[in-house]
């Protein structure tokens, strides 16, 4: 009785062995992708522009990511904050997505970090650059593939004292995304032997700036470094030409300054110099394919944003590579992604022990419709990770 | 601050404070005078700006002429839209709560701008000056000033006037103020206030959009421009008095004049000098500076 139970019990085990077995070989359970990204208001090329670049190098991938086919989710945060906690729990309690990637906005991807780090799901933030999500904030789950506020400003700034000038004067929006970039300038600039005079600040998202350009005007620095984005560049870039102080008093910006909006600033943004991690003429093979297959398949240039968005699939990729699919193997995962050095269209793109991007910052000059990349102002330039305890 | 620069800033506020009269003063008519609150005012003054952009190549085309004919072009079909809007919404508001009509005009403002989205798209587009007024004009050694901001002011002294004529002067006028004090009285004479109504909301977003229009050139166009504007619009109407049209003026120089020196003498504080001022000048006349 008791020995034809058993035989009976080894035979419906290996039956179920040879049944199952090579079925969950097959197909384990899609890997489930969260996309939480601006599609609707101001932002919403960006958040299209990072999802094409991120589903770009899937399907390059033959549509899987280190073996593991990929199931979407997205949820549009519209760039609020005060939506950014219920939106990014849709993702990770009703939907129990394994990847988080998002987002544009510094303050929502704040919000999506807090979530990330309680509750252990894999972050990929693929633009904003508030400097807490790789500082105070940072985790060995939370990753970024852009680039923190305060790196282009301290580009802009050791180009700034490069170039010899004395004294600076900085203009931005008083807020986190603006102080952070200038705090890297400022930093840069004074460590190099340049002295700067004056912060000059004005409310998000107020336009009004006659008044700091006659401030600018009477001081007369040597140079002056701004940090704007999207409409606010525009205007600034203008009223600063028109103010004509262009010709007298050089204009210096992160790269923001001036992509994404060339068209529209026309001539006044003619020899402005930047710094950013990314322009138009990178003449690498690995580039240039990239640019060919993202305009074939969807009919328009990249910009830094699909890269960001491009590079984020790369990074998911090589950890998954690594542990051979097996999303259960997080620590070692997460390891191997940190170690990792993704060869991305921008160049060779590593990770600082906060996971914060170690890449080269550029020196652009805008010429014509295009930002002009005319050297390297830091080669693999690390964030500091203030803050960060891992 | 030296003297040249202190002139130079008074300049700045000038021109401000008349570029914000021209923004708010379309809101003041609507508001103060027909009782409606009217948050897609802003919109009004975004439809102009993207007007300026999207209508000036179709206007090139079929009309000929540059900037002034998509002016008067922008001009027609704001009035058209003004009165439209009116027939099919606002006219159903004048006796409801300020509640329903914060509601309606908030899903205006929704609507516009997804509207704005789908036939415009998101990007940023500026628009360039005619030409006769594209150049600067020097201010000593100390900076230049584009000629376009000072033909924006003139624009604004121009359209102050003009309101100042229409209201005190005219038989319309007098009996828009009559409507704005007593609805059944004036209707009861066999004046058609419906239709009365309609003209000076037409007026009002005939007044945004062109201020929009006006403003392009200088401020770029650019998806969200109305919200930032509809804020200090208020601002402008509750300091003069709601709808007293020298009361926004006044209060519009002000603004101009604590903005801009602000700006530079407390720069933490810009923000909220504004506000500051517009509770101090409510705790000394809760009415505003005018009352209408």
């Amino acid at each position: 009785m008791t020995l034809r139970r058993t035989l009976l019990a080894t035979a419906a085990l290996a039956a179920c062995a040879l049944i199952a077995g090579p079925a969950t070989a097959q197909s384990a359970p899609k890997l489930k992708v969260g996309l939480m990204l601006p599609y609707t208001g101001t932002y919403a090329a960006l958040g299209n522009a990072i999802e094409n670049g991120f589903k770009l190098y899937v399907s390059e991938q033959g549509g899987k990511l280190g073996g593991r086919e990929i199931e979407f989710f997205k949820v549009d945060d519209e760039s609020d904050p005060a939506k950014a906690t219920d939106n990014v729990n849709k993702l990770v309690k009703r939907d129990q997505v394994d990847v988080l990637i998002g987002t544009v906005h510094s303050g929502v991807a704040l919000a999506m970090a807090k979530v990330a780090k309680e509750s252990n799901t894999l972050l990929i933030v693929p633009n904003a650059g508030a400097d807490a999500v790789t500082g105070p904030l940072c985790a060995k789950n939370i990753f970024r593939t852009s680039f923190s506020n305060w790196q282009p400003g301290y580009a802009t700034g050791i180009i700034a004292a490069q170039k010899g000038y004395k004294s600076a004067m900085t203009i931005t929006w008083g807020y986190a995304a603006g102080n952070e970039t200038v705090k890297g300038f400022n930093e840069a600039f004074e460590k190099g032997g340049g002295k700067v005079t004056k912060d000059l600040t004005l409310p998000f998202p107020n336009v009004e700036f006659q008044a700091l350009l006659t401030e600018i005007a009477a001081q007369k620095p040597d140079v002056v470094f701004a940090f704007f984005a999207g409409g606010g560049a525009v205007k600034f870039v203008k009223d600063y030409d028109a103010a004509g102080l262009r010709k007298t008093i050089p204009l210096m910006g992160s790269g923001f300054l001036t992509d994404g909006v060339l068209e529209a600033q026309g001539q006044a943004a003619q020899g402005i110099v930047t710094s950013l991690h990314y322009g138009d003429n990178i003449e690498t093979p690995r580039n240039t394919a990239f640019r060919n297959k993202y305009a074939v398949v969807y009919k328009t240039n990249p910009d830094v944003y699909a890269v960001q968005g491009y590079d984020a699939a790369q990074l998911l990729h090589s950890g998954l590579t690594v542990v051979k699919g097996d999303f259960s193997k997080k620590d070692e995962m997460y390891y191997a992604m940190g170690k990792t050095t993704i060869a991305s269209p921008r160049g060779k793109l590593g990770f600082n022990a906060a996971h914060n991007p170690v890449q080269d910052f550029y020196i652009r000059e805008v010429k014509g419709n295009y930002n002009v990349i005319t050297g390297v102002a830091v080669p693999a330039l690390a964030d500091p990770a203030r803050g960060c305890k891992m | 601050m030296g003297w040249a620069t202190f002139l130079v800033q008074c300049l700045n506020a000038l021109q401000y404070g008349l570029l914000l009269f021209l923004v708010a003063s379309g809101l003041t008519l609507i508001f103060g005078i027909m009782g409606v609150i009217n948050l897609a005012h802003g919109s009004f003054y975004m439809i102009g700006a993207y007007m300026a952009y999207a209508l000036a190549p179709a206007v090139a085309a079929t009309i000929g002429g540059g900037f002034f004919s998509t002016l008067a072009v922008g001009l027609v079909l704001a009035v058209a839209l003004g009165y439209v809007l009116e027939w099919a919404f606002f006219s159903f508001l004048y006796e409801r709560e300020h509640l329903q009509q914060v509601l309606m005009t908030y899903g205006l403002i929704l609507v516009f701008e997804e509207l704005r989205s789908i036939l415009v798209g998101d990007d940023v587009h500026s628009v360039a000056p005619p030409g006769w007024l594209s150049g600067s004009i020097a201010l000593g050694d100390l900076m230049s000033y584009p000629v376009y901001r000072l033909f924006i002011s003139a624009v604004c002294v121009l359209l102050a006037l003009g309101m100042y004529v229409v209201f005190a002067k005219t038989r319309l006028g007098m009996m828009i103020r009559a409507g704005a004090s007593n609805r059944e009285m004036v209707q009861s004479l066999g004046i058609d206030i419906k239709f009365l109504y309609r003209v000076v909301f037409a007026a009002g977003v005939a007044i945004a959009v062109l201020a929009g229009m006006v403003a392009a050139p200088v401020s770029s166009v650019y998806p969200g421009m109305g919200n930032q504007v509809l804020i200090i619009c208020f601002v402008v109407v509750v300091i003069g008095g709601i709808g007293s049209i020298r009361g926004a003026l006044l209060a519009a120089l002000l603004i101009g004049l604590v903005d801009t020196f602000g700006k530079v003498i407390f720069p933490q504080a810009a923000g909220v000098l504004v506000y500051v001022l517009m509770a101090l000048i409510l705790l000394w006349k809760p009415d505003g500076l005018f009352k209408a």
